[in-house]
C-alpha cells in the first residue's frame, strides 16, 4: 500500500475525521492525552492536555521506540509487536500500530485502566485504519485529492529565500 | 519520506547525519542547536551512553520559514557511529529525505570513513534507496587538526559523484550551517521535481 519513498500527505477532511476519532477515544478511554505519529516520527495529530508536553520530542522518541521494538521483533521471528505498554508511577503510555504505518499513543493515569484503554483503542484503530486507507488512495490518485502540491509552483528563488 | 500536511500547512522532512564514530555528527547538531533562535527550534534529544557516545540517535527539530504559506520543518537525526550499532543505524535511516555524510579528516580515520560510507550505501539499499538518487552532501570535518588527509584525497575516495562538499570544524561551527543549508536545499529541489 505504501511505497517506502512515498510521502505522507494529510488533507483537511481526513484531518478532521482523525481528530474526531481520537477525541472520542480520549473521552471514552478516560485518558489524558492522545496523539498520532507517523512511523518516521512526524506528529500527525494530538488531543487532550498537550499544553505542557513537548509533542515533537514525544513523537520522535515514540517512533524510535517502535522502530527499536520492531527490530527486536524481527530478530525473534515476529513481524512486529503491535502493542507496547509502559507503566509509570502516575502516568502510563500505551502505544499501538494502526494500519501498519501510524502509531497511536494514549497517555492515561489512575482514572482509567489498561483494560479500558485496550478495549477502546481496538475500536478506534478500526476506524482510523479506514481513514488512513482513504488517505493513501487519495494521495496516490493523479489529482492528489484536488489539492495542488505546494511544490508545483515554488521557484528556485523561493527556496533560496528560505536561506537568506 | 516527507510529510505534507494541508490541514496545518506544514512540510516536514528528515535529514540524517551519518559517518564513523567520533567524526562529529552530534557536534554538528549541537552547534546548530546553540546558534538557532529559540522560536525556530525544539528541544534537542540525545540518547547517549554515560561517556557521551550516541547510543541510538540525537534529534533536533528545526523550523526554517515559510514557502508559499507552508511552514517548512526539518527533523535532524544523527546515527550512532560505532560499528556495532548497525541495527540502530538502519532504523534511523527509515524515511530519510536527505543525508549528510560527516567524514573525519584525520589520517588515521581514513579507513573508518570508507567503511562507514560503504555501510551507508548498504543500509540505504536495504530500505529501497539509492545513495546516488537521494539528496546527499559530504562534510570534511576536523579541518583544524594537524594530521589531516588532503581534501583532494578525501574527495577521490569518498566523493566520486561530486556531490556538494564542505570543509568544516564542527566545534567552532565552521562549515556547519553551509552543510545543513546545502542538504535542505537539495531536499526541497528534489520535492519540487517530484511534484512537477
Amino acid at each position: 500500500m505504501f511505497g517506502s519513498q512515498s510521502s505522507l500527505v494529510m488533507y483537511d477532511e481526513e484531518f478532521r475525521r482523525i481528530n474526531s476519532v481520537i477525541e472520542k477515544l480520549l473521552r471514552e478511554a478516560n485518558s489524558k492525552v492522545i496523539f498520532l505519529v507517523d512511523k518516521n516520527g512526524q506528529l500527525i495529530a494530538a488531543v487532550g492536555e498537550t499544553e505542557h508536553l513537548d509533542t515533537t520530542s514525544l513523537a520522535s522518541l515514540t517512533a524510535g521506540n517502535i522502530a527499536a521494538t520492531g527490530g527486536l521483533a524481527k530478530l525473534i521471528g515476529e513481524k512486529e509487536f503491535s502493542i507496547l505498554f509502559h507503566e509509570g508511577e502516575k502516568d502510563n503510555l500505551h502505544l499501538s500500530i494502526v494500519a501498519g504505518r501510524v502509531i497511536l499513543v494514549v497517555i492515561f493515569d489512575q482514572r482509567s485502566s489498561l483494560g479500558l484503554v485496550r478495549l477502546r483503542v481496538k475500536k478506534a484503530t478500526d476506524e482510523l485504519s479506514v481513514i488512513f486507507e482513504d488517505l493513501a488512495r487519495k494521495s496516490e490518485s493523479p489529482d492528489r485529492g484536488g489539492m495542488p502540491s505546494p511544490f508545483a509552483e515554488i521557484t528556485d528563488d523561493d527556496i533560496d529565500n528560505l536561506f537568506s | 519520506m516527507s510529510f505534507i500536511n494541508y490541514a496545518s500547512r506544514e512540510i516536514n522532512c528528515k535529514i540524517v547525519y551519518y559517518g564513523p564514530g567520533l567524526c562529529g555528527k552530534t557536534t554538528n547538531l549541537q552547534y546548530v542547536y546553540q546558534k538557532t533562535a529559540p522560536e525556530a527550534k525544539g528541544k534537542m534529544i540525545s540518547l547517549a551512553t554515560e561517556t557521551e557516545r550516541t547510543l541510538f540517535f540525537d534529534f533536533l527539530p528545526l523550523a526554517l520559514g515559510e514557502i508559499r504559506g507552508f511552514k517548512t520543518r526539518f527533523h535532524l537525526y544523527t546515527v550512532p557511529g560505532q560499528v556495532f550499532y548497525d541495527a540502530s543505524r538502519k532504523l534511523i535511516l527509515k524515511g530519510v529525505d536527505g543525508v549528510v555524510f560527516v567524514a573525519d579528516s584525520q589520517e588515521e580515520r581514513l579507513d573508518a570513513n570508507i567503511e562507514s560510507m560503504e555501510n551507508l550505501k548498504v543500509n540505504l539499499e536495504e530500505q529501497g534507496y539509492q545513495l546516488e538518487k537521494i539528496p546527499f552532501v559530504i562534510q570534511y570535518n576536523k579541518q583544524d587538526l594537524p594530521n589531516t588527509t588532503s581534501v583532494e584525497e578525501l574527495r577521490n575516495l569518498l566523493n566520486p559523484d561530486s556531490v556538494p562538499e564542505f570543509q568544516a570544524c564542527a566545534t567552532t561551527g565552521e562549515g556547519v550551517f553551509e552543510t545543513l543549508k546545502a542538504v535542505a536545499k537539495l531536499i526541497l529541489i528534489d520535492m519540487k521535481k517530484g511534484a512537477g
